[in-house]
Protein backbone atom coordinates (compact mmCIF):
# COMPACT_ATOMS: atom_id res chain seq x y z
CA UNK A 1 0.00 0.00 0.00
CA UNK A 2 1.64 3.59 -0.98
CA UNK A 3 1.76 5.58 2.10
CA UNK A 4 0.43 9.56 1.66
CA UNK A 5 3.24 11.84 3.34
CA UNK A 6 1.09 12.63 6.17
CA UNK A 7 1.09 9.07 6.95
CA UNK A 8 4.78 8.79 6.27
CA UNK A 9 5.57 11.22 8.80
CA UNK A 10 3.80 10.57 11.35
CA UNK A 11 5.19 6.75 11.23
CA UNK A 12 8.85 8.37 11.45
CA UNK A 13 7.48 10.38 13.79
CA UNK A 14 6.50 7.27 16.22
CA UNK A 15 9.85 6.08 15.24
CA UNK A 16 11.91 8.99 16.30
CA UNK A 17 12.64 8.05 20.09
CA UNK A 18 13.59 4.20 18.52
CA UNK A 19 15.80 5.92 16.12
CA UNK A 20 17.27 8.04 18.32
CA UNK A 21 17.85 5.82 21.00
CA UNK A 22 19.42 3.02 18.89
CA UNK A 23 21.79 5.69 17.17
CA UNK A 24 22.80 7.99 20.46
CA UNK A 25 22.47 5.13 23.23
CA UNK A 26 23.13 1.85 21.89
CA UNK A 27 25.58 2.95 18.84
CA UNK A 28 26.65 6.13 20.59
CA UNK A 29 27.44 4.48 23.70
CA UNK A 30 28.95 1.06 22.82
CA UNK A 31 31.40 2.98 20.32
CA UNK A 32 32.93 5.23 23.34
CA UNK A 33 32.77 2.77 25.75
CA UNK A 34 35.47 0.91 22.29
CA UNK A 35 37.18 4.03 21.82
CA UNK A 36 37.50 4.68 25.85
CA UNK A 37 39.19 1.33 25.83
CA UNK A 38 41.94 2.52 23.94
CA UNK A 39 42.88 5.33 25.27
CA UNK A 40 44.85 5.59 28.79
CA UNK A 41 41.86 6.81 30.79
CA UNK A 42 41.85 6.54 34.68
CA UNK A 43 39.53 8.53 36.55
CA UNK A 44 38.31 10.66 33.63
CA UNK A 45 38.22 9.72 30.33
CA UNK A 46 40.60 11.19 27.93
CA UNK A 47 41.92 11.00 24.47
CA UNK A 48 45.40 9.54 24.66
CA UNK A 49 45.32 6.65 22.37
CA UNK A 50 47.35 3.60 23.34
CA UNK A 51 46.01 1.02 21.03
CA UNK A 52 45.58 -2.24 22.92
CA UNK A 53 47.41 -1.23 26.04
CA UNK A 54 44.96 -1.84 28.30
CA UNK A 55 43.43 -5.34 26.98
CA UNK A 56 47.40 -6.48 27.73
CA UNK A 57 46.95 -5.02 30.37
CA UNK A 58 43.55 -6.84 31.33
CA UNK A 59 44.76 -10.11 30.08
CA UNK A 60 47.83 -9.72 32.31
CA UNK A 61 45.22 -8.89 35.67
CA UNK A 62 44.75 -11.67 38.26
CA UNK A 63 41.33 -10.20 39.22
CA UNK A 64 40.21 -10.19 35.74
CA UNK A 65 42.16 -13.87 34.93
CA UNK A 66 40.35 -14.87 37.92
CA UNK A 67 36.53 -13.41 36.41
CA UNK A 68 37.14 -15.04 33.42
CA UNK A 69 37.70 -18.38 34.87
CA UNK A 70 35.30 -17.98 37.18
CA UNK A 71 32.28 -17.03 34.38
CA UNK A 72 33.54 -20.47 32.70
CA UNK A 73 32.98 -22.87 35.26
CA UNK A 74 30.31 -20.68 36.36
CA UNK A 75 28.92 -20.73 32.51
CA UNK A 76 29.60 -24.34 32.11
CA UNK A 77 27.27 -25.64 34.87
CA UNK A 78 24.51 -23.42 35.28
CA UNK A 79 24.34 -24.01 31.35
CA UNK A 80 24.61 -27.69 31.56
CA UNK A 81 22.82 -28.21 35.00
CA UNK A 82 20.06 -26.03 34.35
CA UNK A 83 19.05 -27.41 30.99
CA UNK A 84 19.45 -31.11 31.87
CA UNK A 85 17.24 -30.28 35.36
CA UNK A 86 14.81 -27.76 33.35
CA UNK A 87 14.38 -30.73 30.82
CA UNK A 88 13.83 -33.64 33.38
CA UNK A 89 11.29 -31.63 34.89
CA UNK A 90 9.34 -30.90 32.25
CA UNK A 91 9.49 -34.66 31.06
CA UNK A 92 8.23 -35.44 34.72
CA UNK A 93 5.38 -33.08 34.54
CA UNK A 94 4.59 -34.08 30.77
CA UNK A 95 3.58 -37.73 32.17
CA UNK A 96 0.36 -36.47 33.12
CA UNK A 97 0.56 -35.63 37.03
CA UNK A 98 -1.65 -35.27 39.53
CA UNK A 99 -1.52 -31.47 40.72
CA UNK A 100 0.31 -30.00 37.50
CA UNK A 101 -0.69 -26.50 38.11
CA UNK A 102 1.05 -26.31 41.69
CA UNK A 103 3.83 -28.65 40.60
CA UNK A 104 5.02 -26.00 37.92
CA UNK A 105 4.68 -23.04 40.09
CA UNK A 106 6.89 -24.27 42.59
CA UNK A 107 9.55 -25.07 39.96
CA UNK A 108 8.94 -21.47 38.11
CA UNK A 109 8.77 -19.51 40.75
CA UNK A 110 12.00 -18.96 41.76
CA UNK A 111 12.72 -17.00 38.69
CA UNK A 112 10.46 -14.02 39.32
CA UNK A 113 12.61 -13.29 42.40
CA UNK A 114 15.51 -11.02 42.19
CA UNK A 115 19.03 -12.22 41.62
CA UNK A 116 19.78 -10.11 44.71
CA UNK A 117 17.11 -11.80 46.48
CA UNK A 118 17.98 -15.23 45.35
CA UNK A 119 21.91 -14.22 46.58
CA UNK A 120 20.72 -13.65 49.91
CA UNK A 121 18.72 -16.57 50.50
CA UNK A 122 21.68 -18.63 49.17
CA UNK A 123 23.83 -16.93 51.02
CA UNK A 124 22.03 -17.87 54.59
CA UNK A 125 21.63 -21.96 53.18
CA UNK A 126 25.11 -21.95 52.82
CA UNK A 127 26.47 -20.35 55.62
CA UNK A 128 28.81 -22.91 57.95
CA UNK A 129 27.52 -21.76 60.97
CA UNK A 130 23.37 -21.52 60.53
CA UNK A 131 23.05 -23.24 57.46
CA UNK A 132 22.67 -26.51 55.84
CA UNK A 133 26.34 -27.73 57.60
CA UNK A 134 24.80 -26.75 61.03
CA UNK A 135 21.19 -28.81 60.36
CA UNK A 136 23.57 -31.90 59.50
CA UNK A 137 25.37 -31.32 62.25
CA UNK A 138 22.29 -31.20 64.36
CA UNK A 139 20.78 -34.53 63.15
CA UNK A 140 23.65 -36.22 64.34
CA UNK A 141 26.18 -36.05 61.00
CA UNK A 142 28.81 -34.54 63.52
CA UNK A 143 31.76 -34.41 60.62
CA UNK A 144 29.21 -33.07 57.95
CA UNK A 145 30.73 -30.42 56.44
CA UNK A 146 29.37 -27.96 53.85
CA UNK A 147 31.23 -24.48 53.77
CA UNK A 148 31.72 -24.02 49.83
CA UNK A 149 30.77 -20.53 50.78
CA UNK A 150 34.32 -19.44 53.04
CA UNK A 151 36.63 -21.68 50.85
CA UNK A 152 37.91 -19.86 47.57
CA UNK A 153 38.38 -23.08 45.93
CA UNK A 154 34.56 -23.21 45.85
CA UNK A 155 32.73 -20.17 46.32
CA UNK A 156 31.80 -19.85 42.73
CA UNK A 157 29.84 -23.46 43.11
CA UNK A 158 27.65 -21.79 45.23
CA UNK A 159 26.87 -18.92 42.74
CA UNK A 160 25.77 -22.05 40.65
CA UNK A 161 23.33 -23.83 42.97
CA UNK A 162 21.92 -20.24 43.49
CA UNK A 163 21.68 -19.70 40.10
CA UNK A 164 20.32 -23.42 39.06
CA UNK A 165 17.81 -22.73 41.38
CA UNK A 166 16.48 -19.35 40.24
CA UNK A 167 16.69 -20.51 36.26
CA UNK A 168 15.85 -24.07 36.35
CA UNK A 169 11.99 -23.26 36.03
CA UNK A 170 12.66 -21.32 32.77
CA UNK A 171 13.92 -23.87 31.57
CA UNK A 172 11.04 -26.49 32.51
CA UNK A 173 8.99 -23.67 31.17
CA UNK A 174 10.17 -23.39 27.12
CA UNK A 175 10.87 -27.55 27.67
CA UNK A 176 7.02 -28.44 28.36
CA UNK A 177 5.99 -26.02 25.57
CA UNK A 178 8.39 -27.82 23.80
CA UNK A 179 7.15 -31.06 24.12
CA UNK A 180 3.23 -30.05 24.22
CA UNK A 181 4.30 -29.06 20.75
CA UNK A 182 5.00 -32.82 19.68
CA UNK A 183 2.60 -34.21 17.89
CA UNK A 184 0.92 -37.13 19.48
CA UNK A 185 0.93 -39.52 16.41
CA UNK A 186 5.13 -39.69 16.84
CA UNK A 187 4.03 -41.38 20.24
CA UNK A 188 1.74 -43.54 18.98
CA UNK A 189 3.75 -44.59 16.52
CA UNK A 190 6.76 -45.43 19.21
CA UNK A 191 4.75 -47.60 21.14
CA UNK A 192 3.70 -49.49 17.99
CA UNK A 193 7.12 -50.04 17.37
CA UNK A 194 7.77 -51.04 21.03
CA UNK A 195 9.87 -48.53 21.71
CA UNK A 196 10.85 -48.22 25.97
CA UNK A 197 10.16 -44.58 26.79
CA UNK A 198 13.37 -43.50 27.45
CA UNK A 199 14.32 -44.63 24.06
CA UNK A 200 11.81 -41.96 22.72
CA UNK A 201 13.21 -39.25 24.34
CA UNK A 202 16.42 -39.69 23.48
CA UNK A 203 16.35 -41.06 20.03
CA UNK A 204 13.29 -38.88 18.76
CA UNK A 205 11.88 -36.17 20.99
CA UNK A 206 15.30 -34.66 22.26
CA UNK A 207 16.60 -34.52 18.04
CA UNK A 208 13.11 -32.82 17.51
CA UNK A 209 13.58 -29.89 20.20
CA UNK A 210 16.57 -28.39 19.06
CA UNK A 211 14.84 -25.16 18.83
CA UNK A 212 13.89 -25.34 22.53
CA UNK A 213 17.30 -26.34 23.89
CA UNK A 214 19.10 -23.54 21.55
CA UNK A 215 16.69 -20.47 22.82
CA UNK A 216 16.89 -21.81 26.83
CA UNK A 217 20.83 -22.32 25.65
CA UNK A 218 21.10 -18.63 24.54
CA UNK A 219 19.05 -17.04 27.15
CA UNK A 220 21.01 -19.05 29.73
CA UNK A 221 24.21 -17.79 28.69
CA UNK A 222 23.62 -14.15 28.08
CA UNK A 223 22.42 -14.05 31.40
CA UNK A 224 25.74 -15.74 32.45
CA UNK A 225 27.79 -13.01 30.82
CA UNK A 226 25.44 -10.25 32.64
CA UNK A 227 26.12 -12.03 35.96
CA UNK A 228 26.32 -9.13 38.65
CA UNK A 229 23.73 -9.13 41.30
CA UNK A 230 24.31 -12.53 42.26
CA UNK A 231 27.56 -12.12 43.34
CA UNK A 232 27.37 -8.99 45.63
CA UNK A 233 24.41 -10.10 46.81
CA UNK A 234 25.50 -13.15 47.99
CA UNK A 235 29.63 -13.23 48.29
CA UNK A 236 30.36 -9.61 46.97
CA UNK A 237 33.16 -11.47 44.90
CA UNK A 238 34.83 -13.35 47.84
CA UNK A 239 36.28 -14.71 49.83
CA UNK A 240 39.05 -12.40 48.50
CA UNK A 241 38.31 -12.66 44.78
CA UNK A 242 37.45 -15.91 44.77
CA UNK A 243 34.25 -15.63 43.35
CA UNK A 244 34.88 -12.15 41.13
CA UNK A 245 33.28 -12.18 37.79
CA UNK A 246 33.51 -10.13 34.70
CA UNK A 247 30.55 -7.93 35.02
CA UNK A 248 31.41 -6.75 38.63
CA UNK A 249 35.49 -6.78 37.40
CA UNK A 250 33.87 -3.62 34.88
CA UNK A 251 31.94 -1.82 37.61
CA UNK A 252 34.23 -2.07 40.39
CA UNK A 253 37.25 -0.43 37.83
CA UNK A 254 34.27 2.36 36.42
CA UNK A 255 33.11 3.75 39.99
CA UNK A 256 35.45 2.68 42.41
CA UNK A 257 39.16 1.59 41.27
CA UNK A 258 38.80 5.14 38.38
CA UNK A 259 40.43 3.03 35.90
CA UNK A 260 38.09 3.87 33.19
CA UNK A 261 40.63 2.21 30.04
CA UNK A 262 40.92 -1.19 31.79
CA UNK A 263 37.28 -0.66 32.62
CA UNK A 264 36.11 -0.37 29.24
CA UNK A 265 38.57 -2.62 27.86
CA UNK A 266 37.07 -5.59 29.94
CA UNK A 267 33.63 -4.39 28.98
CA UNK A 268 34.48 -4.45 25.01
CA UNK A 269 35.84 -7.87 25.35
CA UNK A 270 32.37 -9.08 27.22
CA UNK A 271 30.55 -6.95 23.98
CA UNK A 272 32.81 -9.07 22.10
CA UNK A 273 31.70 -12.25 23.45
CA UNK A 274 27.94 -11.92 24.03
CA UNK A 275 28.19 -10.84 19.55
CA UNK A 276 29.80 -14.10 18.67
CA UNK A 277 27.19 -15.91 20.46
CA UNK A 278 24.28 -14.10 19.74
CA UNK A 279 24.89 -12.85 15.88
CA UNK A 280 25.14 -16.43 14.72
CA UNK A 281 22.32 -17.40 16.80
CA UNK A 282 19.85 -14.54 15.45
CA UNK A 283 20.62 -15.17 11.84
CA UNK A 284 19.57 -18.96 12.60
CA UNK A 285 16.34 -17.69 13.70
CA UNK A 286 15.86 -14.96 11.02
CA UNK A 287 16.73 -17.83 8.21
CA UNK A 288 14.08 -20.16 9.90
CA UNK A 289 11.31 -16.92 9.65
CA UNK A 290 10.68 -16.66 13.10
CA UNK A 291 12.03 -13.20 13.63
CA UNK A 292 11.37 -11.55 10.59
CA UNK B 1 0.97 -24.15 26.46
CA UNK B 2 -0.48 -27.07 28.55
CA UNK B 3 -3.73 -28.29 27.16
CA UNK B 4 -6.12 -29.77 30.41
CA UNK B 5 -5.75 -33.61 29.73
CA UNK B 6 -8.78 -35.84 29.94
CA UNK B 7 -8.64 -37.48 33.08
CA UNK B 8 -8.69 -41.33 31.30
CA UNK B 9 -5.10 -40.81 29.88
CA UNK B 10 -3.62 -40.19 33.49
CA UNK B 11 -2.29 -44.50 34.49
CA UNK B 12 -4.69 -45.75 37.08
CA UNK B 13 -2.35 -47.90 38.66
CA UNK B 14 1.18 -46.54 40.73
CA UNK B 15 3.33 -49.05 38.98
CA UNK B 16 6.99 -48.42 40.26
CA UNK B 17 8.33 -46.50 37.43
CA UNK B 18 4.91 -44.05 38.91
CA UNK B 19 6.67 -44.21 42.19
CA UNK B 20 10.28 -43.21 40.93
CA UNK B 21 8.02 -40.54 39.17
CA UNK B 22 6.48 -38.69 42.17
CA UNK B 23 9.67 -39.22 44.37
CA UNK B 24 11.87 -37.17 41.47
CA UNK B 25 9.03 -34.91 41.77
CA UNK B 26 8.78 -34.63 45.17
CA UNK B 27 12.78 -34.38 45.94
CA UNK B 28 12.90 -31.44 43.18
CA UNK B 29 9.93 -29.40 45.19
CA UNK B 30 11.75 -29.61 48.15
CA UNK B 31 14.69 -28.01 46.78
CA UNK B 32 13.06 -25.29 45.34
CA UNK B 33 10.96 -24.47 47.98
CA UNK B 34 13.57 -25.15 51.27
CA UNK B 35 14.81 -21.44 50.72
CA UNK B 36 11.25 -19.66 50.93
CA UNK B 37 10.33 -21.99 53.83
CA UNK B 38 13.72 -20.99 55.57
CA UNK B 39 12.98 -17.29 55.11
CA UNK B 40 9.18 -17.70 56.19
CA UNK B 41 10.42 -19.39 59.59
CA UNK B 42 12.98 -17.39 59.86
CA UNK B 43 11.95 -14.01 59.64
CA UNK B 44 9.34 -15.37 62.67
CA UNK B 45 12.09 -16.34 65.25
CA UNK B 46 13.45 -14.45 67.65
CA UNK B 47 17.87 -13.53 67.81
CA UNK B 48 17.88 -16.54 70.41
CA UNK B 49 16.25 -19.21 68.90
CA UNK B 50 18.24 -18.83 65.55
CA UNK B 51 21.70 -18.75 67.45
CA UNK B 52 20.89 -22.11 69.07
CA UNK B 53 18.19 -23.89 66.89
CA UNK B 54 17.48 -25.46 63.81
CA UNK B 55 17.48 -23.92 60.13
CA UNK B 56 14.28 -25.81 59.44
CA UNK B 57 12.62 -25.86 62.90
CA UNK B 58 9.30 -23.91 63.10
CA UNK B 59 9.49 -21.31 65.35
CA UNK B 60 8.83 -22.00 68.79
CA UNK B 61 7.17 -18.66 69.39
CA UNK B 62 6.04 -17.20 66.43
CA UNK B 63 6.72 -13.24 66.35
CA UNK B 64 6.16 -10.29 63.91
CA UNK B 65 8.85 -8.31 65.68
CA UNK B 66 11.65 -8.96 62.86
CA UNK B 67 9.00 -7.43 59.99
CA UNK B 68 7.41 -4.61 61.97
CA UNK B 69 11.68 -3.73 62.27
CA UNK B 70 12.65 -4.64 58.70
CA UNK B 71 9.73 -2.22 57.60
CA UNK B 72 10.38 0.32 59.74
CA UNK B 73 13.45 0.79 61.41
CA UNK B 74 16.16 -1.41 59.59
CA UNK B 75 19.42 0.49 58.67
CA UNK B 76 20.41 1.10 54.87
CA UNK B 77 23.72 2.32 55.29
CA UNK B 78 23.25 5.67 56.06
CA UNK B 79 19.57 6.04 57.90
CA UNK B 80 17.45 3.84 59.59
CA UNK B 81 14.46 3.97 58.47
CA UNK B 82 13.73 0.74 57.64
CA UNK B 83 12.67 -0.83 53.93
CA UNK B 84 9.64 0.88 53.48
CA UNK B 85 11.38 3.94 52.06
CA UNK B 86 12.96 1.62 49.45
CA UNK B 87 9.75 -0.12 48.90
CA UNK B 88 8.19 3.62 48.06
CA UNK B 89 11.26 4.61 45.89
CA UNK B 90 10.56 1.21 43.81
CA UNK B 91 6.69 2.01 43.40
CA UNK B 92 7.52 5.51 42.24
CA UNK B 93 10.66 4.30 40.02
CA UNK B 94 8.06 1.21 38.48
CA UNK B 95 5.16 3.30 37.47
CA UNK B 96 6.07 5.75 35.40
CA UNK B 97 8.66 3.42 33.65
CA UNK B 98 6.08 0.42 33.15
CA UNK B 99 3.55 3.08 31.21
CA UNK B 100 6.03 5.48 29.53
CA UNK B 101 7.94 2.11 28.06
CA UNK B 102 5.46 0.28 26.87
CA UNK B 103 3.98 3.35 25.22
CA UNK B 104 7.06 3.66 23.49
CA UNK B 105 7.60 0.08 22.92
CA UNK B 106 4.08 -0.38 21.55
CA UNK B 107 4.19 2.65 19.31
CA UNK B 108 7.41 1.32 17.64
CA UNK B 109 6.40 -1.93 17.31
CA UNK B 110 2.87 -0.73 15.55
CA UNK B 111 5.24 1.52 12.95
CA UNK B 112 7.54 -1.61 12.49
CA UNK B 113 4.61 -3.84 11.82
CA UNK B 114 1.97 -2.65 10.03
CA UNK B 115 4.00 0.69 8.25
CA UNK B 116 6.62 0.10 5.72
CA UNK B 117 9.17 2.80 6.83
CA UNK B 118 12.28 2.73 4.89
CA UNK B 119 15.39 0.97 6.84
CA UNK B 120 12.80 -0.67 9.79
CA UNK B 121 13.91 -3.72 9.34
CA UNK B 122 17.89 -2.75 9.59
CA UNK B 123 16.25 -0.66 12.51
CA UNK B 124 14.60 -3.74 14.26
CA UNK B 125 17.61 -6.03 13.43
CA UNK B 126 19.65 -4.07 15.48
CA UNK B 127 17.37 -3.98 18.51
CA UNK B 128 17.43 -7.44 18.91
CA UNK B 129 20.78 -7.80 18.71
CA UNK B 130 21.60 -4.81 21.42
CA UNK B 131 18.83 -6.26 23.36
CA UNK B 132 21.44 -9.35 24.42
CA UNK B 133 24.60 -6.56 25.01
CA UNK B 134 25.40 -6.57 29.24
CA UNK B 135 24.45 -3.05 30.52
CA UNK B 136 28.03 -2.48 31.55
CA UNK B 137 29.05 -1.71 27.82
CA UNK B 138 26.24 1.45 27.82
CA UNK B 139 26.48 2.01 31.70
CA UNK B 140 29.29 4.87 31.86
CA UNK B 141 29.15 7.06 28.56
CA UNK B 142 24.94 6.95 29.86
CA UNK B 143 26.69 7.81 33.39
CA UNK B 144 28.47 10.86 31.60
CA UNK B 145 25.37 12.03 28.90
CA UNK B 146 23.18 12.38 32.25
CA UNK B 147 25.46 14.40 34.21
CA UNK B 148 26.01 16.79 31.32
CA UNK B 149 22.86 17.08 31.04
CA UNK B 150 22.40 18.17 34.22
CA UNK B 151 19.75 15.87 35.21
CA UNK B 152 22.44 13.38 36.93
CA UNK B 153 21.26 10.76 39.17
CA UNK B 154 17.35 10.89 39.18
CA UNK B 155 14.05 9.97 39.34
CA UNK B 156 13.86 11.15 35.89
CA UNK B 157 16.73 9.60 35.15
CA UNK B 158 16.14 6.07 35.93
CA UNK B 159 13.13 5.85 34.14
CA UNK B 160 14.43 6.71 31.57
CA UNK B 161 17.27 4.37 31.78
CA UNK B 162 14.01 1.69 31.95
CA UNK B 163 12.38 2.99 29.29
CA UNK B 164 15.80 2.36 26.84
CA UNK B 165 16.65 -0.74 28.50
CA UNK B 166 12.95 -2.19 28.09
CA UNK B 167 12.49 -0.55 24.53
CA UNK B 168 13.93 -3.52 22.47
CA UNK B 169 11.70 -6.11 23.92
CA UNK B 170 8.52 -4.16 24.09
CA UNK B 171 9.13 -3.37 20.40
CA UNK B 172 9.74 -6.91 19.83
CA UNK B 173 6.57 -8.07 21.63
CA UNK B 174 3.92 -5.60 20.27
CA UNK B 175 5.32 -5.94 16.67
CA UNK B 176 5.32 -9.63 16.76
CA UNK B 177 1.65 -9.49 17.98
CA UNK B 178 0.54 -6.51 15.54
CA UNK B 179 2.01 -8.78 12.50
CA UNK B 180 0.03 -11.61 13.70
CA UNK B 181 -3.56 -9.84 13.48
CA UNK B 182 -5.54 -9.99 10.10
CA UNK B 183 -4.30 -7.02 7.40
CA UNK B 184 -7.97 -6.68 6.65
CA UNK B 185 -8.44 -4.69 9.71
CA UNK B 186 -5.64 -2.09 9.01
CA UNK B 187 -6.87 -1.87 5.29
CA UNK B 188 -10.62 -1.40 6.43
CA UNK B 189 -9.60 1.38 8.48
CA UNK B 190 -7.40 2.82 5.85
CA UNK B 191 -9.69 2.88 3.62
CA UNK B 192 -12.09 4.44 6.20
CA UNK B 193 -9.79 7.50 6.14
CA UNK B 194 -8.14 6.92 9.61
CA UNK B 195 -4.30 8.34 9.85
CA UNK B 196 -1.82 6.85 12.08
CA UNK B 197 -1.90 7.67 15.09
CA UNK B 198 -6.20 6.70 14.79
CA UNK B 199 -5.39 3.33 13.95
CA UNK B 200 -2.87 3.04 16.90
CA UNK B 201 -5.39 4.10 19.54
CA UNK B 202 -8.48 3.61 18.18
CA UNK B 203 -7.80 0.05 16.74
CA UNK B 204 -4.37 -1.69 17.48
CA UNK B 205 -3.94 -0.52 21.36
CA UNK B 206 -7.98 -1.96 22.18
CA UNK B 207 -6.65 -5.31 20.00
CA UNK B 208 -3.19 -5.48 21.99
CA UNK B 209 -5.00 -5.65 25.26
CA UNK B 210 -3.72 -9.36 26.03
CA UNK B 211 0.04 -8.19 25.07
CA UNK B 212 -0.39 -4.96 27.05
CA UNK B 213 -1.00 -7.20 30.25
CA UNK B 214 2.02 -9.55 29.35
CA UNK B 215 4.38 -6.49 28.78
CA UNK B 216 2.91 -4.67 31.87
CA UNK B 217 3.69 -8.14 33.68
CA UNK B 218 7.24 -8.62 32.24
CA UNK B 219 8.33 -4.93 33.03
CA UNK B 220 7.05 -4.86 36.14
CA UNK B 221 8.86 -7.77 37.49
CA UNK B 222 11.98 -6.87 35.58
CA UNK B 223 12.16 -3.29 37.06
CA UNK B 224 11.28 -4.30 40.34
CA UNK B 225 13.87 -6.82 40.60
CA UNK B 226 16.74 -4.44 38.92
CA UNK B 227 19.75 -3.90 40.70
CA UNK B 228 22.29 -2.42 38.76
CA UNK B 229 20.57 0.13 37.03
CA UNK B 230 18.94 1.55 40.09
CA UNK B 231 22.32 1.67 41.57
CA UNK B 232 23.59 3.28 38.97
CA UNK B 233 20.99 5.96 38.07
CA UNK B 234 18.60 6.43 40.62
CA UNK B 235 20.72 8.52 42.87
CA UNK B 236 20.47 8.40 46.23
CA UNK B 237 17.76 9.61 47.76
CA UNK B 238 16.02 7.17 45.68
CA UNK B 239 17.60 3.87 45.41
CA UNK B 240 15.29 0.72 45.18
CA UNK B 241 14.04 -2.02 47.05
CA UNK B 242 16.57 -4.07 45.58
CA UNK B 243 19.76 -1.85 46.39
CA UNK B 244 18.97 -1.25 50.24
CA UNK B 245 18.24 -4.49 50.72
CA UNK B 246 21.69 -5.39 50.01
CA UNK B 247 22.73 -2.44 51.68
CA UNK B 248 20.59 -3.96 55.47
CA UNK B 249 21.40 -7.38 54.69
CA UNK B 250 25.49 -6.77 53.18
CA UNK B 251 26.58 -3.91 55.37
CA UNK B 252 25.42 -4.34 58.73
CA UNK B 253 28.13 -4.14 61.79
CA UNK B 254 28.10 -6.22 64.59
CA UNK B 255 26.07 -9.27 64.73
CA UNK B 256 23.41 -9.85 61.75
CA UNK B 257 19.29 -9.83 62.91
CA UNK B 258 18.63 -12.61 60.45
CA UNK B 259 15.33 -12.88 61.26
CA UNK B 260 15.20 -8.78 60.36
CA UNK B 261 17.02 -9.86 57.09
CA UNK B 262 15.31 -12.30 55.74
CA UNK B 263 11.91 -10.45 56.73
CA UNK B 264 13.22 -7.66 54.28
CA UNK B 265 14.27 -10.32 51.66
CA UNK B 266 10.82 -11.41 51.77
CA UNK B 267 9.00 -8.06 51.55
CA UNK B 268 11.36 -7.32 49.11
CA UNK B 269 10.22 -10.24 47.05
CA UNK B 270 6.85 -9.98 47.61
CA UNK B 271 5.64 -7.87 44.85
CA UNK B 272 7.08 -10.39 42.25
CA UNK B 273 5.82 -13.46 43.86
CA UNK B 274 2.04 -11.34 44.20
CA UNK B 275 2.22 -11.07 40.32
CA UNK B 276 3.37 -13.88 39.56
CA UNK B 277 0.93 -16.61 41.11
CA UNK B 278 -1.79 -13.50 40.41
CA UNK B 279 -0.71 -13.56 36.48
CA UNK B 280 -0.79 -18.03 36.49
CA UNK B 281 0.01 -18.75 32.61
CA UNK B 282 0.15 -14.87 31.76
CA UNK B 283 3.53 -15.12 33.20
CA UNK B 284 4.76 -17.79 31.35
CA UNK B 285 3.39 -16.05 27.94
CA UNK B 286 6.00 -13.09 29.24
CA UNK B 287 8.92 -14.81 29.94
CA UNK B 288 8.45 -16.64 26.42
CA UNK B 289 7.53 -13.44 24.40
CA UNK B 290 10.54 -11.84 26.49
CA UNK B 291 12.80 -14.47 25.83
CA UNK B 292 15.01 -12.51 23.51
CA UNK B 293 16.16 -10.50 26.02
CA UNK B 294 17.22 -13.11 29.01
Amino acid sequence: MRLSLNSRLSAISALLPALLVMLVVYIGATSWTVWMSLTNSRMLPNNNFVGLRQYAMLFNNDRWITSVHNIVIYGVLLVSLALLIGFLLAVAIDQRVRAEDTIRSIFLYPYSMSFVVTGLVWQWLLNPTLGIQHVLRSWGFEGATFDWIVRPETAIYCLVIAGVWQASGLVMAIMLAGLRGIDDEIWKAARVDGLPKWRVYVSIIIPMMGASFATAAVLLSTAVVRLYDLSVAMTNGGPGIASEVPAKFVMDHLFERANIGLATAAATTMLITVIAVVAPYLYWRARRGEVR
Amino acid sequence: MAQPLPAARRPKRMTPARWGLYAFIFIAALYFLLPLYVMVVTSLKPMAEIRQGNLLALPAAPSIDAWVKAWTSACTGLTCQGIKIGFLNSLRILVPSVVISILIGSLTGYALSLWRVRGGNILFGAMMVVAFIPYQVFIYPLVRVFSFTGLGQSLLTIVIIHTIFGLPTMTLLFRNYFASLPVELFKAARVDGAGFYQIYARIMMPMATPMIVVAVILQTTGIWNDFILGLVFAGRDNLPMTVQLNNIVNSTQGERAYNVDMAATLLTALLPLVVYFGSGRWFVRGIAAGAVKG
